[in-house]
């Protein structure tokens, strides 16, 4: 193979832009700041992250031809690039959030993980190669576990960081296995040599069992059921700004990496043999977890009485819909996925923005930590409004337009008789049970009173300030013209 | 030239007073009554003015007004006058000013009470000119939410729940009136009442409804019939009758019973018979049945009462029933001879004038009984009066006046129309008549009972103690109507003149050649 | 007419001004909003004056806003919007009038009802079918917010429940709509492209996206049965908000079903139509039976909307021409009157005894305690029991020769229910106002005398009144434009026969 080491480190600079800032948090803190306030330490990596995240962000921007010898490893078309783009936005926005919340004890290596998990997402974004898919995942992935932990102080974040590992690294395995079972059956490595070889064979069971390995793999990435046990107890134990990252940024990337994996290759290869045949069987599992996650994930949310595993059911519920945009992902291309994904990435990393804000001050665990919030800051109580609501697919908020997007294309596939325009539907009816959880939220914030032990005023940090309010008119502006984003992928 | 228009004139003036004394919060009470009434005499003026301008032996309506509406609903305004609503309208110009000058005493809230009056007196006025189904149908209910907080805010203490029941009972009436004019206008496309006798005339209204279905015209004919049966009343929608007229205050008793019923009967002669002859027939037999029913029933629940004016609302709902035997007489028989020709005459003459005068007597009545009410400090009993006559003499002598006219006494004017009654009702429906009759003795009965009674006799503590006799208000309102009903008893054919040509042209009608 | 669309525009700017001042004065946040209402108002009755009835929609503005999806940013209007939008702007100026002593969080108060009237406007505006629902979902919010905060008794509960019903009703018109769209090869939500689309859609499955649709908007015009949110969400309201919901938002669904559902499905329609009917006649007399035994005066009232939206379904569900008229003529006119019911038993009545029950208000002379209330309130009552000389009475007469046309049967069920409505109007009337009729001048003193009714609700009172009256004399004004309107192609294959 014709290595050209400018075009790969062309193609890979975000995530070189990205690692090196994170080396440069780490040493810049070691050097300088050993003996500072833990605040102080905090902003200086923040600095620098922020730095590093905008550089990788203009190199994606940049890069986006795709270079004939890595073709087979890299792929850097204009999904790849959107991806890259939205997970480093998310980022960006995660890092403003850090400022929102209480300051972590150890803030250079916190800083240098969330820069790794960046990395590992972007990289997820344009891998087309099966290892290199797997190096994404695990980056992102082992980042997260460290992540989770952070807060030592709290017992639940240890037990959320051991459940998440556990999972997490069994999910790996199941991933790592159907990767080598789709080697042993193609002799392929990349994706289009896969799609090629697995054209000119038959279906066999080593097929659909690799299929259903790597569906595993999916669910629990994206938090579908029934692999999604993980989830409450991680949002609910890690750091809030975590929590955040793992709802939209990992999301994001694990939804597009994903739906990469299973499209072209693995359809293309057995789409001219018969309906019967266990390429396509992968549809109708996809479909099954989908609606166990609507289902479970909007039921169970609604007996949530903290506001963490709420919102960690939502992104349950909402993976069941994102699930249906992978599945819709063939024929109607991955614009729609993608739209739904990012808006909902913001709107949900925002709802934990506020939650830090407010964590500042006192705990928030339960929905009604929230009490009285319009009175205690209405800037938070706002912004929390516009990403409830966004979350609830309230027009002309972006979250509408997103499941719009997906629901649309879901039932042109094939109206109401086939799976995805059935799955519309349902998605459809019980997005009326996630507005009454949702409302409960808006309700604490909103209506009820400020609670008599509870702190006064909130302080935002202005830097959190201008992160929250950013994301919120992003989910003003994306839903009142989607155009823009949805035209660019 | 464009003709002066007085029919609305004739219905606005009222409105237009009352609406003065509702804005005018600074009338003094003296003020706001003399005003009113000079408002409700103005009726009885145009009245007269349109009696000099009206020419009975032209047929069709007179004073005609008439202008488009609403397009879309082809709906006009029209409003017209010929004998029969000349009639009803100098009844209502006599009796409106009547029973203000009843309530002259009344002391809670007159503005309002003198307000709501005269905005009823303009809907009944409204009533018995309107034309076309949509104005008609407004004022008909209009006239409703009046009578309604008369009865209410000063009535009796039951009063509340005879108004409430009063307004509901009428108001299903009338929803079974607005049904069958819905279909009415589904099926010919017009709410005008000429126009629809005209098709009637002409033999197409019927074929028009059956083409909605079969039995479409006898349910049109029956919704039409059971607005006007509740407000007469026909037995057996006569259930609100006894207690909303005991109820309400004595000006309004006496508008009710003489106003309003006739608005009742009015409507069967201007709309029902014209357009549902046919139906009118076939059912003649059971409805004649039924206002004899109301006849007796009338007459002997009278003598049962103790309750002054529950008596004389029984007595009205005999003679209104009356009013309704030539009619439904006429209805049941087919095959008229010529010695008909007169029969018919007689029966149409008979209603008229009946209305007319049992208006006049039982408004008086009523203002009597609320005589004998105030000055006893709320009390009506039979047996808590005697010997009135001493007391107060004069007041016995107009007393006396209303109750033999509204006896039939010969001279009075209660009797013209009584006689013309029985004798086209004996001609056609014999048995009828003779069962009628027996209520022409009970109503003797319970009305020489009242005179004797409460008149004659030992004076009993109530008429013992202050009593004074007719005072100038009520004089200046039971002297005239006296004066009138002896004049008719003497000379009826003042009023005959006016609606002769009428009943000519409708005897014509119905009579075959 | 080139003003007409920014009164979206405006009643949301005016929302944001509201917001950001009012938290600082009360007084400023009350007159921003009177006057973004009366603006909107003016702007509606300036298109008024120069509108001329025509069978086509009169397109205002037409641009591209989702390409990739079919979804046109289209405002335009005809007869029938015309209507509806006057209509909106009258009962919003009253609205604002009746809240002006709101004293709690004013700014945030009428920044939810500006948004509110804002997503009326656009709705009513629409010539987008994803537009249409946009702006229809965007007045779901302050719904919810204006009941929860500002709202008596029961209030979160009501709140909840009416959000949810609306959500869901709009999430079946979501589905059916994005369904019938996605048959199109071309997507796009243009009533006219839609209607195409309509025509290539199998029996069944057209009869599936209509009940969708139909029903999905029914819910929010209060069909029986899915009409409960509509009493326990329109008591718990505060008065400005219960004015509007009752009357300007529940006709979205009927209009709604009209613009939308209607038009799309002729031959579904008709399959759908007796039952429709039925349940539309049910309403009518099954509220009002309710109506009359209620002991919240607010309740009666909450019922009586929904017994009068069933006169509305009704006049749909004949379909002919003249029952279609009587019914968006009812919209109009039950919208007024809705909205002048609910200001006198909230704003007048409660706002001063605080109290609903009939029981406690029949022991209060109230009608010698407010006269001006309690004549407003004899007048609310005939105009609502469809007195003729009130709008209510040519509406309802329409909507009588229409329904007779199509089936007898509902003409006189439906008049029963006209008699019934007259039974519990006059027991509200008779037992709040007029209890104590028998209380000696003495016996009046010891009563405490109640805050006189004040001048912007005399002015409220007036124009609600005033618009009653006028429409009710003169109905023409109104049938001038929706007659022609109902003449448009649209309609032609749905609306059958009608009145010569």
């Amino acid at each position: 193979m014709n290595l050209n080491h400018v075009e790969l480190a062309r193609a890979l600079s975000p995530e070189a832009a990205l690692t090196l800032g994170a080396l440069l948090v780490l040493g810049i803190d070691l050097i300088f700041f050993k003996r500072a306030q833990p605040s102080v330490r905090l902003r200086s990596a923040s600095l620098t992250a922020a730095a590093a995240i905008v550089t990788a962000f203009v190199f994606s921007f940049c890069n986006h031809a795709s270079p004939t010898a890595l073709e087979s490893v890299l792929a850097l078309d204009k999904l790849a690039v959107a991806t890259r783009c939205g997970a480093l936005g998310l980022s960006f926005l995660v890092l403003g959030i850090t400022s929102l919340a209480p300051t972590p004890r150890h803030s250079a290596e916190y800083i240098a993980l969330l820069l790794f998990a960046t990395a590992g997402i972007t990289l997820m974004a344009v891998a087309q190669h099966l290892l290199v898919a797997f190096l994404a995942l695990e980056l992102t992935s082992l980042s997260l576990y460290a992540l989770v932990a952070f807060d030592t102080h709290r017992r639940e974040a240890t037990e959320a960081a051991l459940k998440y590992f556990l999972f997490g690294g069994v999910s790996a395995a199941f991933l790592l296995f159907s990767f080598s079972l789709l080697y042993g059956l193609t002799g392929a490595v990349d994706l289009r040599g896969v799609a090629h070889a697995l054209a000119h064979q038959n279906g066999s069971p080593l097929l659909a069992l690799a299929l259903v390995m790597m569906l595993v793999a999916f669910g629990y990435k994206t938090a579908a059921a029934p692999f999604h046990l993980w989830a409450p107890d991680a949002y609910q134990g890690a750091p809030t700004p975590i929590a955040a990252l793992i709802a939209s940024g990992s999301k994001l990337g694990g939804l597009i990496m994903f739906s990469r994996l299973l499209w072209p290759s693995l359809l293309t290869g057995t789409a001219a043999n018969d309906s019967a045949h266990s390429g396509l069987a992968w549809l109708s599992t996809l479909a099954l977890l989908s609606a166990a996650s609507l289902v479970l994930g909007n039921i169970a949310a609604l007996a949530q009485s903290n506001i963490r595993r709420l919102l960690a059911y939502s992104a349950i519920a909402h993976a069941g819909s994102l699930l249906l945009g992978v599945m819709i992902a063939g024929p109607a291309g991955a614009g729609p996925l993608y739209y739904y994904a990012l808006t909902y990435g913001i709107a949900t990393a925002g709802a934990f923005g506020v939650i830090a804000a407010v964590e500042r001050n006192a705990s928030c665990q339960q929905i009604s930590d929230l009490a009285g919030l319009s009175r205690r800051s209405p800037l938070l109580a706002g912004c929390l409004l516009v990403f409830i609501l966004s979350l609830a697919g309230i027009p002309p908020l972006a979250g509408f337009f997103g499941k719009f997007f997906v629901f649309s294309a879901a039932l042109k596939v094939g109206g109401l008789a086939a799976w995805e325009g059935q799955l519309a539907l349902a998605a459809i009816l019980l997005s009326v049970v996630s507005l009454y959880y949702y409302l409960l939220v808006l309700k604490q914030a909103w209506i009820t009173p400020v609670a008599d032990n509870a702190a006064g005023q909130i302080r935002v940090s202005p830097v959190g300030a201008i992160a929250l309010v950013l994301a919120a008119s992003a989910i003003v502006l994306l839903g009142v013209f989607p155009n823009y984003l949805l035209g660019g992928v | 030239m464009k003709p002066y228009p007085w029919l609305t004139l004739l219905v606005f003036t009222p409105w237009i007073g009352a609406a003065l004394l509702a804005f005018l919060p600074a009338l003094s009470r003296k003020t706001a009554r003399g005003f009113a009434l000079l408002v409700s005499l103005s009726t009885l003026g145009i009245a007269v003015r349109l009696l000099t301008g009206f020419e009975p032996h032209v047929s069709g309506f007179q004073f005609e007004e008439h202008h488009a509406w609403i397009n879309s609903l082809q709906v006009h305004y029209r409003l017209g006058l010929d004998g029969m609503s000349l009639l009803l309208v100098l009844l209502t110009g006599l009796v409106a000013p009547v029973c203000l000058l009843a309530s002259w005493r009344e002391e809670k809230s007159p503005r309002l009470f003198n307000a709501l009056f005269l905005v009823l007196q303009g809907a009944a006025l409204g009533t018995f000119l309107a034309l076309d189904f949509f104005h008609w149908f407004f004022f008909w209910e209009l006239s409703l939410v009046p009578a309604f907080f008369l009865i209410k805010l000063w009535g009796g203490p039951r009063a509340g729940r005879a108004a409430y029941q009063f307004v509901i009972y009428t108001l299903a009436g009338s929803a079974c009136l607005l049904l069958a004019f819905v279909a009415l206008f589904s099926a010919t496309g017009s709410l005008d009442f000429s126009e629809l006798a005209r098709l009637a005339a002409s033999g197409r209204l019927n074929p028009l409804l059956a083409a909605m279905g079969s039995s479409v015209p006898q349910l049109v004919f029956v919704g039409v019939l059971l607005g006007f049966a509740v407000k007469i009343p026909l037995f057996p929608f006569h259930t609100w009758l006894p207690s909303t007229y005991a109820e309400a205050p004595t000006g309004a008793s006496m508008f009710l019973t003489g106003v309003m019923s006739k608005m009742g009967v009015y409507g069967l002669l201007r709309i029902l018979w014209p357009l549902f002859p046919a139906q009118l027939q076939a059912a003649g037999g059971t409805l004649l049945v039924l206002a004899t029913i109301g006849v007796l029933l009338g007459a002997f629940a009278a003598i049962c009462q103790t309750d002054l004016k529950r008596m004389i609302a029984y007595s009205s709902l005999n003679h209104v029933s009356l009013c309704l035997l030539p009619l439904f007489a006429l209805a049941s028989t087919h095959g008229l001879t010529q010695s008909g020709a007169e029969t018919t005459a007689a029966a149409f003459s008979g209603i008229l004038l009946q209305m007319f005068n049992h208006g006049l007597s039982a408004a008086a009545l009523f203002f009597c009984i609320g005589m004998l009410e105030t000055r006893s400090g709320g009390h009506r009993g039979l047996d808590d009066f005697g010997g009135v006559r001493s007391a107060a003499p004069i007041f016995a002598g107009v007393c006396g006046f209303a109750l033999f006219s509204s006896l039939g006494l010969p001279g009075l004017n209660g009797f013209v129309g009584e006689f013309l009654i029985f004798r086209s009702v004996f001609a056609l429906a014999p048995w009828t008549a003779a069962l009628a009759c027996t209520g022409l003795f009970a109503t003797a009965l319970f009305l020489l009972t009242f005179w004797q009674r409460v008149f004659h006799g030992p004076r009993t503590a109530l008429v013992d103690g202050h009593f004074p006799d007719a005072q100038a208000a009520e004089l200046s309102g039971l002297i005239p109507l006296s004066l009138v009903m002896l004049v008719l008893g003497l000379l009826p054919q003042v009023l005959i003149g006016l609606f002769n040509p009428l009943v000519t042209s409708w005897v014509q009608a119905i009579v075959l050649p | 007419m080139n003003l007409l669309p920014f009164t979206p525009y405006l009643a949301f700017a005016g929302a944001g001004l509201t917001l950001l001042v009012g938290s600082r004065r009360a007084t400023w946040a009350r007159w921003i909003a009177l006057a973004t209402a009366l603006a909107t108002a003016l702007f509606g009755l300036f298109a008024a004056r120069v509108f001329v009835a025509s069978a086509e929609l009169q397109s205002l503005v037409d641009v591209s806003w989702i390409p990739l999806l079919g979804v046109r940013y289209h405002l335009a209007v005809d007869g029938i919007s015309m209507t509806l939008v006057v209509l909106t702007g009258i009962a919003a100026t009253a609205g604002v009038l009746f809240s002006w002593n709101i004293e709690k969080r004013p700014g945030a108060f009428f920044a939810f009802y500006l948004a509110l009237i804002g997503g009326v406007y656009g709705v009513f505006l629409s010539a987008d079918a994803l537009l249409f629902f946009v702006f229809y979902e965007i007045a779901i919010v302050p719904k919810y917010f204006l009941i929860a905060i500002w709202g008596s008794g029961e209030r979160e509960y009501g709140a909840m429940k009416l959000a949810l019903y609306s959500f869901a009703g709009s999430a079946l018109v979501l589905a059916g709509l994005l369904w019938l769209a996605s048959t199109a090869p071309v997507q796009s939500f243009s009533f006219d492209d839609l209607a195409a689309a309509a025509t290539q859609v199998g029996c069944g499955e057209a009869r599936i996206m209509f009940a969708l649709v139909f029903f999905g908007f029914a819910i929010l015009a209060g069909l029986f049965p899915f009409h409960t949110w509509a009493p326990t969400g329109h008591v718990a309201a505060p008065t400005g908000a219960s004015m509007l919901l009752a009357g300007v938002v529940m006709k979205l669904g009927a209009y709604g079903c009209l613009r939308i559902a209607l038009p799309l499905f002729p031959a579904a329609f008709s399959f759908w139509q007796p039952m429709i009917a039925a349940l539309a006649v049910t309403g009518i007399i099954y509220a009002g039976l309710i109506a009359l035994v209620q002991d919240d005066l607010k309740f009666v009232i909450g019922y009586s909307s929904v017994s009068h939206m069933g006169f509305v379904l009704l006049g749909l569900a004949a379909a002919n021409l003249r029952s279609v008229s009587g019914a968006v003529l009812q919209m109009f006119s039950h919208g007024v009157i809705a909205g002048l019911l609910f200001a006198v038993v909230g704003r007048m009545v409660y706002d001063r005894t605080h109290t609903r029950k009939l029981e406690e208000l029949r022991t209060w002379p109230l009608h010698r305690l407010m006269p001006f209330a309690a004549v407003v309130f004899v007048l609310a009552a005939l105009a609502s029991m469809g007195m003729p000389g009130f709008s209510g009475f040519p509406a309802e007469l329409s909507i009588l020769l229409g329904a007779w046309r199509t089936s007898p049967w509902a003409s006189v069920a439906a008049i029963l229910g006209v008699v019934i409505a007259a039974a519990f109007t006059l027991r509200a009337v008779q037992v709040a106002f007029f209890g104590r009729t028998t209380a000696t001048p003495g016996e009046l003193v010891s009563v405490q005398p109640l805050p006189p009714i004040s001048l912007p609700e005399r002015l409220g009172a007036g124009l609600l009144l005033g618009a009653a009256v006028l429409i009710g004399l003169k109905p023409d004004l109104l049938l001038n434009w929706i007659i022609p309107s109902l003449h448009s192609p649209q309609f032609l294959q749905v609306i059958t026969g009608g009145g010569s």
